[in-house]
C-alpha cells in the first residue's frame, strides 16, 4: 500500500459508482503503521477550525474541521435532542365547539414555536400540575366566529363573510405570571410565527383555552426540539484525473451541479474542464452513468470536514443553540469523569 | 392532386389526445354505481306498473260482482309520518341518525264496488317502499354540492343504496346463468344435454334435453321419469315421423343419430297426439291439488306442456308450433354437440351471464307481496261479503293495511334474507351492510357481484378468469380464500343494461328481411342456406343474408332509432344470429372505426373539453357505441390507434379501464405481479382515511378517521375520476429502503419517532353507544336519572363522575373504563297493568338501574350527544365516542403494492440516518421485501413522488400509461439527484457514512384498520365457564390462552409432567372430589352415598370437566368406577 492511498483512505470518503468507500474514520492509534495517531490537544488545536459561512435568526451554516465524526454527529444529535426549548404541553380546554378534536387541538398547540429563550426557566416538577413563574408559560386562546355585519354581499370568500374564521397563532394571547411580565419586558413571549393556522372556525363556533407552556426536550417530544432540523455534510472533494476535453468537458459539467465543474479554454480554443466549486456538489453521481467520464473523476468527501446547517425553530438564534449544544456536552463530559472518578474510588 | 390523396391516406392514423376524457363524461351518465341506480328507477317507474298490470284484479268467490281493480301505481318521494297524518319530507341523514327508513309510500287508484256501488278512489297508500338514494325518487337527486351540504350529504356519496332501520345497505349484483337460453353441456361421462331455466313473470322451469343411450328424451322437474323426446314432439301436435325428422333435420347425420328416437316411439306403441298425451299424463309427478280434480290425464299434460315445459316459449290458443321448434332445435343442438365438442357451450363464457341487480330483485320481492296482499284482500272478502249481519256495505279499502308490504320489504333488505314462496327461493346474504370503512371501501362495494355457486366446491372453472370478462370486470379485484373468483367486482367503464320492450325489435327484424318461424315448414328451418334468428332466446324466425341483417341493424341502432343497448351479433357454429334486448347484460362503450379510422377525432375531443358535446352526442352521432359481451366476439377491437387494421371496427377508449376502482389506485399496477395487486385491492379497503365529507355528522357503531390524510403524490387518472384525492386514506411517507437494527425484519417497519410526534399515521376511532327509552304496555316507561351524589361531599360519585344533571354525559367529557354514560333505570314490571285506584298513585313504580357504561382499556371522549325520537316515537339517544390514537409497535401499515408490514420499532428522529440536505425518512423499509414480492410499481412509485415533490407536481402511474420512468429519473437528475432514486446517506448513529447508497423518496402509506390497541390480550386470572370451570375463550371475555393439543404433545415429548398437570389442571379447573374406595364412585363431603359409610372415602384432586363427565355418563346408565390405590404400594 502506498503512502498516498493509506492518506486516501484516511482522510477520504470515496464515492463510487455502486458503494461508498472507507465510511469508517481510522485514525486512533494502531490502525496504520508510520502514523501516530496518539491524542495530542496541540494537534487538534492546530487543525481544528470553524468558519461561519452564514448567520442570520432562523439558519446557520458553519464549517466544523478537523474534528471526529462521532463528535460532530454528537452535536447534531444533542441539538435535536438533549437542548431544551418551551412548548405547550397542558392545554385546558373550556370551551371547543370547533369542528377540529379537542386532542387533535391540544397537538397542534403544541407543535407551535414559542418565542422565549428556555435558558430563562426550569424544568416544570414531576406531578405538578398548576406549575410556578418559575417554569410555566401561560397562553390564552378565545375565539369566536360571528358573521362580519359590514359585508353584506353573497361574497365567495368565507373569511371575508365571518370573523375569525381563521384562528392563527397571532391570537394566542401571553398570560403573564408572577414578576414574567417585567422579566420579559424587553422581549414580550410569542409564538414565533403569527400565521400558522389552528383552526378553522363558522359563526357561532367557539375555542377557549388556555395552555401552559412548559421546558422539555426533544427527546420526549419532537415539539420539544429546538431545530427542525441539524444535519451537516462532509466537504466533497472531487479530482479530474485526466484532462477533459470539449464536448466531454460541456458534459460533465452538467453532470454536476452548476458551479462546481468550470469551463476555460485552453490555447487551441478548446473547452477544458476544471473543477470549480466542489463544494457546491449535491453528490448526484451523474458522471458515473457517462462510459467516457467515469474513469475521469475522482469523487470523494473530506472525512473531518463537516458543513453544518442548523435551522432553527426560531425560539433561539441557531448560533445560540449551537453553544448551549457544547454546554451540555461539556456537562455530560464531566459527569462522566466524575462518574470515572467514583468507579475508580470504589 | 392525386399523390396527396395517396400520401393522407398512407399517412399513419393520429393518436387522439386526451382520448381518457370521454371517460368523465362516460361517468356522468353512466358507470360505477350508475347501474343500481337506473336499474332502481327502472323498477319504480316503469316494473312496478306492469306488475301492477298483472295482478290488477282482485275478485271473490263470496260474491260475483265485487272486483277491485288498480287503475294506476305510484311511487312518492320519502317522507316520514309524524303523527295525525302529518307528514314531511325527510333526509337519508336523518334515517341514519334516527334508525329510520328512508322510504317513500306506494299509491294506487282503484276501481272497485262497494254493495252495488263502483267507486273510484285515488292516492291509496298500500304500504311503503325503501328508496334507493340517488334514484330518481330521492332528494338528494339534482342537487348542488351546497344544496347537499345542507342535507348533511356528501357530494362524493355515489348512493345506489338503501337505509333501512338506520343502517345503510347495499343489495350486491348477483351473478347468475341467463335466462331462457339453450346450453349445451357434457359431463364427465361425455353424456350430452342441452338445459333451458325458462322465467317468466309466472312460473320459473329447467327443462333439458338429454342423450341416454343412444336416445334422447325430456327431462323436467314435474315428469318422474324421462320421455322420450318423439312422444314429446308428438304430444305437441306434430304426429307425422317425417315431420319430426324435417324439422330435427335431414342432413344425413343428424337422421342417422336420431333414427333410434323412433324406433322406441314405434316400440311403444305412440302414434297419435292423444296417446302421446296420454303417456305424458302418466308420468306426471302427482302434486296435491285443490279443485279441478276431475281433469283426465291428457288435459294434465297439456297443460304442463303448455304452461310449465319451456314457459317462455309463448304459446297461444294451443298452437304449439313454437315450442316444437324450440324442442326441434334443443335436440339437435344434442346431436350436433355429440360429434363435435367444440359445439358445447362454456357455462363461465360471460355472454351466457346476467347480472341481477337491486331493481330486479325488488321487484321480485315486491311483486310476491302484492300478490300476497291482493289473496289476502280476497280472502276477507270472501270471509266477510256473505256474513249476513253486516251493518255497513264491505268497503275493502277498510281493510288494506299498509304494514304487509312495507315490513315485507323492510325485513328483506334489512336481513337479505329474500324468500320468494312462488319461485320456491330462498337467498340469503343477498343485502351486506355498506362498508364505511373507507370511501374506496364503500365505493368497491357498491361495484362487487357475488356468484350464486357455492363456495365450498372446489372447482376452478367458475373462479377462474374468463377471456369474455375482458374489460367488463376488474381482473385484480377479487377476495383470497374461499369467495375467490366468485366475488368480482365491475370494471370502472362497465354497464349493465335493464329490460328494453322487444314489440319493436321484433317488426324492426320483420321488416329487415326475416321469415316468421310461423310461417315455415321444419325443412326450411334446419336449411344450411339460412341463420336462425333469436331474440332474448326465442325463436324469432331465420334470415337468409344475416350480414346484411346485421349490417342493418347496427346501422340503425347507430344512427339511435333503436336503444343503444340492444346487441346483435351472429354465432357461425350456430348458425344463429342473436338479438338480445334483456336486462343484466354487461356492456362497455367503444369507439366505432370506420375504414380504418377511428371516428372521434381531435375536434370530437376538443369540443368535449370545451363542454359544448357530451357522452349522449356521442352516442347519438354514431361514434361511440355500446358493446355487450356476446356482440364483443362478432367484433375486431384495437387497443390503440396504431394497432388499427382494415378489418378494425372498434377502438378501446382507454386501457386502464379494465380495472375496477379498487384496483385503479394502484401506481403503475402493470408493472407489478398479479397478486400483489389482488392484495392491494382486499387492503385498500381496511385503509383508515377519509369516509365522505359529512363523515363528522355520522354516528356510524365504529369509524376509523385519519388525522391529517393527504392525497397522493402519485396519482392515477381513476383516481381523479373517482375523487379519491378529495378523500383520501393514507400519507405520503418519506420511505428509505434499508436495513435497520433487526426490527425489520418479516416486512416490519421502522418509524421515525418525530414524524410520529408530529401527527403522522394519528388517527381517530369513533364508536357510539345507543339506548332506547322505551314505553311499556302498563304505561310505565324507561327513565334516565340525575348522577348519584356522594354524602359528605355532595359531588357525584366516581362512576357518574362524567354525567351532566340530566343523567346524559355531556361531550368533551374523559370517560374511563366503567364509567357511567347514560344513568338508565327501568321499571321492574313491565307487562301487568298498575293497579288503579287511589292506593296506587302513591305507590311509587319500582325501577331497577340498567346504566350503559364505557368499557374498553383506554379513555374515550364524548364528541356528540344525540337526542331524538325513533319511529315508534320512543326516545333514542346516541352517543358518540372518540379515541385517537398515535401509531405504537404493532400497529399495520400498506403501501399500496400489496405491501404490508407492521411497526416494529419506533426510532428517535437523531438515530435515523439521513442525507445530505438533512432529511430523515419516516419509515424505515427493510429491502428484503422486493425481491420475491417483484413490486417493480413500488419503485417506481417512489422515483415518481421524488421527481413531484421537486418539481411540485403531481405525478401519474396510471395503468397502461403513466409518466415514464425515463423522464422521471431526468427530472431527479436536473434537481440534483441521483438518476437511480439512490442518495447518500449518513448513519445517525456513528455520525459516519454508510457505505450503500440508500433508495429514497416518498411512498404513499395506508394505515390499515388493525391495531395493536384492539387485539392485545393477557390475563393471570379471571372468569371461567360456567359449565367446565374452565377459563374462558377469547379477548372480549377475558379469556385465557389456550395450551392447545400440539404444545401438550411437545409437553408430552418433552417430559414435563409437572408443567403439563399444572397447565392442564392446578391452572384450569383443579376440583377435589372424595371417592369412594370400596365402590369408586363420587362421595360428597367424607361420605360415600352407595355405600353409606365414610370408612373407604378419600379425596383426590381431577379436573372438574373430569368429574363432570363421571355425572353425564352416570346420567346416561354406565357407571364410571375409579379404582384408587395407594402412592406407596
Amino acid at each position: 500500500m502506498t503512502m498516498s492511498t493509506t492518506e486516501e483512505m484516511r482522510s477520504y470518503v470515496t464515492l463510487n459508482e455502486y458503494d461508498v468507500d472507507h465510511v469508517h474514520s481510522t485514525d486512533f492509534p494502531g490502525s496504520y503503521h508510520g502514523y501516530d495517531d496518539s491524542w495530542d490537544f496541540n494537534r487538534f488545536r492546530r487543525n481544528f477550525w470553524i468558519e461561519v459561512t452564514k448567520l442570520d435568526d432562523m439558519e446557520m451554516e458553519f464549517d466544523m474541521v478537523g474534528i471526529d465524526a462521532a463528535l460532530a454527529n454528537a452535536f447534531r444529535r444533542i441539538l435535536l435532542a438533549e437542548v431544551p426549548t418551551m412548548a405547550a404541553d397542558k392545554i385546558f380546554i373550556h370551551n371547543n365547539t370547533s369542528i377540529i378534536q379537542s386532542e387533535v387541538l391540544a397537538h397542534r398547540l403544541g407543535l407551535v414555536p414559542i418565542k422565549v429563550d428556555p435558558r430563562m426557566f426550569e424544568f416544570r416538577q414531576e406531578g405538578d400540575e398548576e406549575g410556578t413563574d418559575m417554569d410555566t408559560v401561560e397562553f390564552e386562546l378565545k375565539v369566536k366566529c360571528t358573521k362580519n355585519p359590514n359585508v353584506t354581499a353573497d361574497l365567495p370568500d368565507p373569511y371575508e363573510i365571518y370573523k375569525n374564521a381563521k384562528v392563527t397563532t397571532k391570537q394566542l394571547k401571553w398570560i403573564p405570571r408572577g414578576n414574567q411580565a417585567a422579566l420579559h419586558h424587553n422581549n414580550p413571549i410569542r409564538p414565533v410565527d403569527g400565521d400558522i393556522l389552528i383552526a378553522k372556525l363558522r359563526p357561532g363556533q367557539a375555542i377557549d383555552l388556555r395552555m401552559h407552556c412548559v421546558k422539555g426536550l426533544g427527546k420526549d417530544h419532537a415539539k420539544f426540539s429546538p431545530v427542525a432540523t441539524a444535519s451537516y455534510r462532509l466537504l466533497p472533494k472531487i479530482t479530474l484525473k485526466q484532462p477533459v476535453v470539449g464536448e466531454q468537458a460541456e458534459r460533465l459539467a452538467r453532470c454536476f451541479t452548476p458551479g462546481v465543474i468550470g469551463l476555460k479554454e485552453d490555447e487551441d480554443g478548446n473547452k477544458v474542464a476544471y473543477v470549480d466549486n466542489a463544494r457546491k456538489d449535491a453528490s448526484s453521481r451523474e458522471v458515473f452513468r457517462h462510459e467516457d467520464l467515469k474513469d475521469a473523476v475522482d469523487m470523494k468527501k473530506v472525512r473531518d470536514h463537516f458543513i453544518f446547517s442548523v435551522e432553527s425553530t426560531g425560539a433561539l438564534p441557531p448560533n445560540v443553540l449551537m453553544c448551549e449544544a457544547v454546554k451540555i456536552l461539556k456537562e455530560k463530559c464531566r459527569t462522566f469523569l466524575v462518574e470515572l472518578d467514583n468507579l475508580t474510588k470504589k | 392532386m392525386e399523390e396527396i390523396k395517396k400520401q393522407k391516406l398512407a399517412e399513419p392514423i393520429k393518436c387522439v389526445e386526451d382520448k381518457w376524457k370521454l371517460l368523465p363524461a362516460f361517468l356522468k351518465v353512466r358507470g360505477l354505481v350508475r347501474q343500481h341506480i337506473d336499474s332502481f328507477n327502472y323498477f319504480i317507474n316503469v316494473e312496478i306498473k306492469k306488475i301492477m298490470k298483472a295482478n290488477e284484479k282482485v275478485t271473490s268467490d263470496a260474491d260475483p260482482n265485487f272486483y277491485l281493480k288498480y287503475l294506476n301505481i305510484y311511487v312518492g318521494s320519502p317522507d316520514v309520518e309524524e303523527g295525525f297524518n302529518i307528514t314531511k319530507p325527510i333526509s337519508p341523514h336523518e334515517c341514519r341518525l334516527r334508525d329510520m327508513t328512508y322510504s317513500s309510500p306506494i299509491t294506487v287508484d282503484i276501481e272497485y264496488t262497494r254493495g252495488t256501488q263502483r267507486v273510484i278512489r285515488k292516492n291509496l297508500p298500500i304500504g311503503r317502499m325503501p328508496i334507493m338514494l340517488r334514484s330518481s325518487n330521492c332528494i338528494l337527486t339534482g342537487k348542488s354540492p351546497a344544496e347537499l351540504a345542507k342535507l348533511n350529504e356528501c357530494p362524493l356519496d355515489p348512493g345506489g343504496y338503501f337505509v333501512v332501520k338506520g343502517s345503510e345497505k347495499v343489495i350486491l349484483i348477483q351473478e347468475q346463468l341467463s335466462k331462457n337460453r339453450m346450453i349445451v353441456e357434457m359431463d364427465r361421462k361425455g353424456m350430452v344435454s342441452c338445459n333451458v331455466t325458462s322465467s317468466t313473470h309466472e312460473r320459473k322451469s329447467r327443462t333439458v334435453v338429454i342423450m341416454k343411450k343412444g336416445r334422447h328424451y325430456l327431462k323436467h322437474n314435474s315428469l318422474t321419469e324421462d320421455v322420450p323426446i318423439v312422444i314429446v314432439l308428438k304430444a305437441l301436435g306434430i304426429e307425422s315421423d317425417q315431420e319430426v325428422v324435417q324439422m330435427i333435420g335431414t342432413e344425413d347425420s343428424i337422421m342417422s343419430q336420431f333414427a333410434p328416437n323412433l324406433e322406441e316411439c314405434h316400440r311403444l306403441q305412440i302414434f297419435t297426439q292423444m296417446q302421446a298425451l296420454n303417456y305424458i299424463g302418466s308420468k306426471i309427478r302427482q302434486r296435491q291439488r285443490w279443485g279441478n280434480q276431475n281433469k283426465t290425464k291428457a288435459d294434465e299434460a297439456r297443460d304442463l306442456l303448455t304452461m310449465t315445459v319451456l314457459t317462455h316459449v309463448p304459446v297461444v290458443n294451443f298452437n304449439f308450433r313454437p315450442k316444437c321448434i324450440y324442442l326441434a332445435l334443443m335436440v339437435r343442438r344434442v346431436i350436433e354437440a355429440q360429434g363435435d365438442s367444440f359445439k358445447v357451450d362454456d357455462r363461465d363464457y360471460y355472454g351466457n351471464k346476467r347480472l341481477e341487480l337491486a331493481g330486479q330483485l325488488i321487484s321480485l320481492l315486491f311483486e310476491d307481496l302484492f300478490k300476497k296482499f291482493n289473496s289476502e284482500l280476497k280472502k276477507i272478502a270472501d270471509q266477510i261479503i256473505p256474513k249476513p249481519s253486516r251493518a255497513a256495505l264491505f268497503d275493502v279499502v277498510k281493510h288494506m293495511r299498509q304494514d304487509k308490504i312495507t315490513n315485507g320489504l323492510v325485513t328483506a333488505i334489512s336481513t337479505g334474507n329474500w324468500s320468494l314462496k312462488r319461485f320456491k327461493m330462498e337467498r340469503a346474504g343477498v343485502t351486506q351492510v355498506l362498508s364505511r370503512l373507507s370511501y374506496i371501501s364503500a365505493l368497491g362495494m357498491m361495484t362487487r357481484i357475488s356468484s350464486q355457486f357455492e363456495k365450498t366446491r372446489k372447482v376452478s372453472g367458475p373462479r377462474s378468469l374468463q377471456p369474455s370478462q375482458w374489460g367488463m370486470l376488474c381482473p385484480s379485484d377479487t377476495p383470497e380464500g374461499e369467495a375467490c373468483g366468485l366475488v368480482k367486482n365491475l370494471a370502472l367503464m362497465t354497464h349493465i343494461t335493464t329490460d328494453l320492450d322487444e314489440q319493436p325489435i321484433i317488426k324492426l327484424a320483420f321488416n329487415l328481411g326475416v321469415e316468421d318461424v310461423s310461417l315455415l315448414s321444419g325443412e326450411e328451418l334446419s336449411s344450411s342456406e339460412v341463420y336462425t334468428v333469436f331474440l332474448n332466446g326465442n325463436i324469432l324466425g331465420v334470415v337468409r343474408d344475416y350480414q346484411k341483417l346485421i349490417l342493418n341493424f347496427r346501422l340503425l341502432r347507430r344512427a339511435g332509432y333503436i336503444n343503444e343497448f340492444v346487441s346483435i351479433c351472429s354465432n357461425h357454429s350456430h348458425r344463429c344470429v342473436y338479438i338480445a334486448s334483456d336486462g343484466g347484460r354487461v356492456c362497455r362503450p367503444y369507439i366505432i372505426v370506420k375504414r380504418g379510422r377511428p371516428m372521434v377525432t381531435q375536434r370530437h375531443i376538443n369540443e368535449l373539453t370545451q363542454e359544448i358535446r357530451s357522452f349522449e352526442d356521442f352516442l347519438r352521432e354514431g361514434l361511440v357505441e355500446y358493446l355487450d359481451v356476446n356482440e364483443e366476439n362478432d367484433c375486431l377491437i384495437a387497443l390503440y390507434e396504431y394497432l388499427i387494421t382494415s378489418e378494425t371496427t372498434h377502438l378501446e377508449i382507454e386501457p386502464f379501464t379494465i380495472l375496477g376502482v379498487c384496483a385503479g389506485l394502484i401506481p403503475y399496477p402493470h408493472h407489478n405481479q398479479s397478486p400483489r395487486n389482488t392484495y392491494q385491492c382486499a387492503m385498500g379497503k381496511q385503509a383508515i382515511g377519509t369516509i365522505a365529507y359529512n363523515q363528522r355528522n355520522r354516528i356510524d357503531t365504529l369509524m376509523y378517521l385519519l388525522t391529517y390524510p393527504q392525497a397522493p403524490l402519485v396519482k392515477s387518472k381513476t383516481i381523479d375520476l373517482i375523487h379519491f384525492d378529495k378523500v383520501p386514506a393514507g400519507q405520503n411517507a418519506m420511505v428509505a429502503v434499508m436495513s435497520y437494527s433487526g426490527y425489520d425484519i418479516e416486512d416490519a417497519l421502522i418509524l421515525n419517532k418525530a414524524s410520529v410526534d408530529r401527527g403522522f399515521g394519528r388517527c381517530h376511532v369513533y364508536r357510539n353507544q345507543k339506548c332506547v327509552l322505551k314505553k311499556y304496555a302498563n304505561q310505565s316507561f324507561d327513565r334516565i336519572m340525575g348522577p348519584l351524589l356522594e354524602a359528605e361531599t355532595r359531588q357525584p360519585i366516581w362512576r357518574h363522575q362524567v354525567l351532566d344533571q340530566d343523567g346524559i354525559c355531556a361531550p368533551g367529557e374523559r370517560v374511563k373504563d366503567k364509567q357511567v354514560l347514560l344513568n338508565k333505570s327501568m321499571p321492574v314490571v313491565t307487562m301487568s297493568p298498575i293497579q288503579t285506584g287511589n292506593s296506587s298513585e302513591q305507590q311509587q313504580q319500582e325501577y331497577r338501574s340498567v346504566p350503559i357504561s364505557y368499557k374498553g382499556p383506554e379513555d374515550s371522549y364524548i364528541e356528540n350527544v344525540m337526542i331524538s325520537s325513533n319511529p315508534e316515537e320512543a326516545f333514542l339517544i346516541k352517543v358518540l365516542l372518540r379515541q385517537t390514537r398515535r401509531p405504537e409497535i404493532g400497529d399495520k401499515f400498506s403501501s399500496r403494492h400489496g405491501q404490508k408490514g407492521v411497526c416494529g420499532l419506533i426510532v428517535q428522529q437523531e438515530d435515523m440516518p439521513f442525507n445530505d440536505l438533512g432529511i430523515c425518512p419516516d419509515i424505515i423499509m427493510n429491502p428484503h421485501g422486493f425481491p420475491s414480492r417483484m413490486t417493480v410499481g413500488k419503485l417506481m412509485e417512489l422515483l415518481a413522488g421524488k421527481a413531484g415533490l421537486l418539481e411540485g407536481k403531481f405525478h401519474y402511474g396510471t395503468a397502461f400509461g403513466g409518466d415514464k420512468v425515463e423522464d422521471i429519473c431526468q427530472d431527479l437528475m436536473r434537481h440534483g439527484f441521483n438518476y437511480l432514486g439512490k442518495d447518500y446517506f449518513t448513519s445517525g448513529i456513528t455520525g459516519e457514512p454508510l457505505s450503500a447508497y440508500i433508495y429514497f423518496g416518498p411512498v404513499y402509506y395506508q394505515k390499515l384498520k388493525h391495531m395493536v390497541l384492539d387485539k392485545m390480550h393477557a390475563r393471570a386470572k379471571g372468569p371461567r365457564a360456567v359449565l367446565t370451570r374452565q377459563p374462558t375463550e377469547g379477548r372480549s371475555r377475558d379469556g385465557g390462552l389456550r395450551l392447545g393439543e400440539m404444545e401438550r404433545d411437545c409437553l408430552i415429548g418433552y417430559g414435563a409432567s409437572m408443567l403439563l398437570l399444572e397447565r392442564l389442571m392446578i391452572s384450569s379447573d383443579q376440583f377435589e372430589v372424595d371417592v369412594c374406595g370400596e365402590c369408586g364412585l363420587l362421595g360428597y363431603s367424607g361420605w360415600c352415598h352407595y355405600c353409606k359409610s365414610s370408612c373407604n372415602v378419600s379425596s383426590l384432586r381431577i379436573p372438574y370437566a373430569c368429574k363432570l363427565l363421571f355425572q353425564e355418563l352416570q346420567s346416561m346408565n354406565i357407571v364410571p368406577r375409579l379404582k384408587l390405590k395407594k402412592y406407596s404400594e
